[in-house]
C-alpha cells in the first residue's frame, strides 16, 4: 500500500512518458487526418463526420457534466437551438452556400445565452433533482420547437445548399468537424489541469467542502455550463449543415442526451480522453447497425443495454479502468523487483535490513 | 496523551498572557458567536449562545451530544442561518456569509466526518483551498497551482507528515492520514482562525499525540484554534480556555482546572459520561 501510493502517480492517468504519449496524439490526429482521404466510399466518410460531432458533442458535455458531476440530460437543448438558431438566421438573413458557415459562431452564442437562465435555475438543485430538470426543460424546447411560428413547425427548417460534389461534401465537412473536435478537446484538456477545472472536480467531490474552501460554487458551475453549451450548439449547428434541415424530433432528439451521456461514461466520465474515446466506439457501431439492418429501433436497444452494461460492469468508465489495472501491474512488478532485491541484501548483509527495510514516516 | 501535563496550562509559548483565564473576555477577542439561535423545527439546537474566542489561544467546545456544537460551527461558517444572533470575527460582522466568504474572510474549519476531495490527489486537495487568493484577473486556462502554492502546500503536507502520498488519490489515504488531510488543507489559505470537529475522534492514541503537537506548533506561531471534542484529556490538556454547552447554550466557561470542577458542567456532561473513552459516543 505504502509502496503503490509513494509511486506519485494517479492512476487515473495512463502510463507511458510525455515523449510516449505525445507521440501516441499525433499518430491519432494524422489516422484521423487521412481519413476521409482513405476512405471515399459515401457511407463510410458520413460516418466519420458524425462520429466527429458526436466526438464534439461527447466532450463538450463532459466539461461540464464530467467535471462537475452534475448530469446534464438536457443537452440536446443546446444542440438543437445552435441547429435552428443556424437555420432561422439563414433562411431570414438570405444566407446561401458556404458562408453558412460564418453563422457557426452566432448558433454558439445563442446556445450559451440559452444556457445562464437554464443553468440559473437547473443548478441550484443537485443530482436526481438536476437531471430531472434538464429533462423537463429539455421538453419545453421540443415543444417550443413545434409551435412557435419562426422554427417552420413540424416540417423544420432547410439548411443553404452547398453546390459540393458527393466526395468533396464528406471530405470538407469531416475536416470542420475534425477542426472543431480537436478544438474541444484541448479545451477540455486545458480546463481540466486549470485551476477553473480543479474547482469543477472538487465541487463533483463535495460541493459544500469546496464552498468552504472558498471555491464560488454557482459562477463556477454556471461557466462550465456556458462553455459546454457553447459547443455544443457549434456542433449542432454543423450537424444541420451536414444533414440539411432539421426537425423539432431531430434537433431536440431525447436519444442524443443519453448516447452523449452513455459516450462519457463508457469511455471515462471526467477525464479528457475517455468521452472521445466513448464517441469513438458508440458512433460509428451505432451508425453502422442502423445502415446495415436499417431498423433505428434496434442500435436503440442496444444502446440502452450498452449502457446497463457499462453501469453494471465499468462504473468507472474504460479510461479510468484500465489506468488502474496497469499501475496496480506496474505497482506489483515493482514490489516484485523490490522483494527480490531485498532478498539479496538479506543475504549480503543480515544485520542491516531493519532499519532499511521499515516503512518511514507515514501515519497510517 | 500525557504529553502537556506539566506545562503551564494552555498558554503556548509566545503568546501574550492576558486576562483570558478569567473567561475569556478580557483579552483581544478574534470571533465571537452572540446570543446565536437556531431551531430544526421543534428541536432548539442553539439557543442564546454566546461563545468568543481570543486571538492567540485555544479554546474548546465541549457539551454532551446534541447540545449544539456542530450547529455553532456551522452558523459560524456560514453552512446554517441562525434565527437570531450574530458572528463577528476580528470586530467584523459576518453572519450570514457564504461559506465561500467565510473562508475568505479567515476562518478555516474541519468536519466532524472528514470531508476530503476523495477523486482528487493530496496534492490537488492542497490546492482547491489554496485558490480564494486568486482574487485578480489571471489567464483561467493556466495550470492549477503555481510554484508558489506548491510549495506551499507540500510544506503544509511535510508538517502534518502525509508528504509522500502528495500525487495519490485521496480516496486510497486511511481515516487517520485523511484528518491530516483536512487539517492541512485548511491551512493553505493561512485562516486567522481554525475550527477544528472532533480531530481526534476515532484515531489511534499515537496519530492523536501527533495531531496535538502540531496543534500545539502552530499555536505557538499564533494561529488560533477552537476545537469541538469529545476526548477529555485531549480537551484538557491542549485547551487554554474553554466554554461547555448544554441544550444550546453555554453552562460554563474557564480554563480546564475551573471547569472539571464546576458542578453544572459535572451535571451537564462529565457526571454522565465518567469514562473518558466517550471517543465511541460519536
Amino acid at each position: 500500500m505504502t509502496v503503490l501510493a509513494r509511486g506519485g502517480r494517479p492512476p487515473r492517468n495512463l502510463p507511458g512518458g510525455p515523449a510516449l504519449r505525445r507521440a501516441g496524439l499525433a499518430v491519432v490526429l494524422l489516422a484521423a487526418c487521412g481519413f476521409p482521404l482513405v476512405f471515399t466510399n459515401q457511407q463510410v466518410a458520413s460516418i466519420g463526420v458524425d462520429t466527429l460531432i458526436f466526438v464534439t458533442a461527447a466532450a463538450a458535455w463532459n466539461v461540464f457534466s464530467g467535471f462537475s458531476g452534475y448530469i446534464s440530460l438536457g443537452h440536446a437543448v443546446f444542440f438543437g437551438s445552435g441547429a435552428y438558431a443556424a437555420g432561422v438566421a439563414a433562411r431570414d438573413w438570405h444566407i446561401t452556400g458556404p458562408a453558412e458557415f460564418a453563422l457557426l459562431p452566432l448558433a454558439a452564442v445563442v446556445a450559451a445565452a440559452i444556457a445562464v437562465p437554464f443553468g440559473l435555475v437547473a443548478l441550484r438543485v443537485r443530482r436526481h433533482t438536476f437531471v430531472v430538470i434538464t429533462i423537463a426543460i429539455f421538453f419545453i424546447f421540443q415543444l417550443m420547437a413545434f409551435n412557435l411560428s419562426f422554427t417552420g413547425g413540424t416540417i423544420g427548417l432547410n439548411a443553404p445548399f452547398l453546390l459540393w460534389g458527393p466526395v468533396a461534401f464528406n471530405q470538407r465537412f469531416f475536416y470542420i468537424a475534425l477542426a472543431i473536435a480537436v478544438a474541444t478537446i484541448g479545451l477540455s484538456w486545458l480546463i481540466r489541469r486549470s485551476r477553473f477545472g480543479l474547482q469543477l472536480r472538487a465541487i463533483r467531490d463535495d460541493e459544500d467542502r469546496a464552498s468552504g474552501l472558498g471555491v464560488r460554487a454557482m459562477p463556477v458551475k454556471l461557466a462550465a455550463f456556458v462553455i459546454s453549451a457553447f459547443v455544443t450548439g457549434m456542433i449542432g449547428a454543423v450537424w444541420f449543415f451536414f444533414i440539411g434541415q432539421v426537425q423539432p424530433q431531430t434537433g431536440f432528439d431525447p436519444i442524443f442526451d443519453l448516447t452523449v451521456a452513455l459516450m462519457a461514461f463508457l469511455g471515462g466520465l471526467g477525464t479528457a480522453a475517455g468521452p472521445v474515446l466513448g464517441a469513438l466506439i458508440l458512433e460509428p457501431a451505432q451508425q453502422y447497425l442502423t445502415q446495415q439492418v436499417s431498423n433505428s429501433y434496434l442500435s436503440q436497444i442496444l444502446l440502452g443495454a450498452v449502457f446497463l452494461l457499462v453501469i453494471l460492469l465499468l462504473p468507472r468508465g474504460l479510461i479510468p479502468t484500465a489506468g488502474e489495472k496497469i499501475t496496480s501491474w506496474q505497482a506489483r512488478r515493482r514490489q516484485a523487483v523490490a522483494a527480490r532485491s531485498s532478498d539479496e541484501a538479506v543475504l549480503a548483509a543480515p544485520d542491516r535490513l531493519g532499519a532499511d527495510q521499515r516503512p518511514r514516516g507515514g501515519v497510517r | 496523551m500525557t504529553a502537556s501535563r506539566g506545562d503551564p496550562r494552555g498558554r503556548p509559548p509566545g503568546t501574550a498572557p492576558r486576562g483570558e483565564r478569567r473567561g475569556g473576555l478580557s483579552g483581544p477577542v478574534l470571533l465571537r458567536a452572540e446570543g446565536v439561535a437556531k431551531a430544526f423545527g421543534g428541536v432548539q439546537a442553539l439557543d442564546g449562545c454566546t461563545v468568543d474566542v481570543t486571538r492567540g489561544s485555544i479554546t474548546g467546545l465541549i457539551g454532551p451530544n446534541g447540545s449544539g456544537k456542530t450547529t455553532l460551527f456551522n452558523v459560524i461558517t456560514g453552512y446554517e442561518r441562525p434565527d437570531s444572533g450574530d458572528v463577528y470575527l476580528d470586530g467584523r460582522k459576518i453572519t450570514n456569509a457564504r461559506p465561500q466568504q467565510v473562508f475568505a474572510a479567515g476562518i478555516g474549519r474541519t468536519f466532524q466526518l472528514t470531508r476530503i476531495f476523495p477523486r482528487l490527489t493530496v496534492m490537488e486537495n492542497m490546492l482547491v483551498a489554496a485558490q480564494h487568493t486568486g482574487l485578480r484577473v489571471r489567464n483561467p486556462l493556466a495550470r492549477a497551482g503555481g510554484p508558489a502554492d506548491r510549495r506551499r502546500a507540500m510544506e503544509l503536507l511535510e508538517f502534518t507528515g502525509i508528504a509522500s502520498h502528495a500525487g495519490a488519490l485521496a480516496e486510497t489515504l486511511s481515516y487517520g492520514q485523511r484528518k491530516l488531510l483536512e487539517l492541512a488543507y485548511v491551512l493553505v489559505a493561512d485562516p486567522a482562525i481554525v475550527l477544528l470537529d472532533e480531530p481526534a475522534g476515532g484515531v489511534n492514541p499515537s496519530l492523536i499525540h501527533h495531531i496535538t503537537g502540531r496543534i500545539r506548533e502552530l499555536n505557538a506561531a499564533g494561529k488560533t484554534f477552537l476545537i469541538v471534542e469529545h476526548n477529555m484529556d485531549f480537551v484538557m490538556g491542549l485547551c487554554g480556555h474553554i466554554a461547555v454547552l448544554d441544550y444550546g447554550t453555554v453552562v460554563a466557561t474557564g480554563p480546564p482546572e475551573i471547569i472539571r470542577e464546576d458542578p453544572r458542567v459535572l451535571d451537564a456532561y462529565l457526571g454522565m459520561a465518567e469514562d473518558d473513552d466517550d471517543a465511541a459516543e460519536r
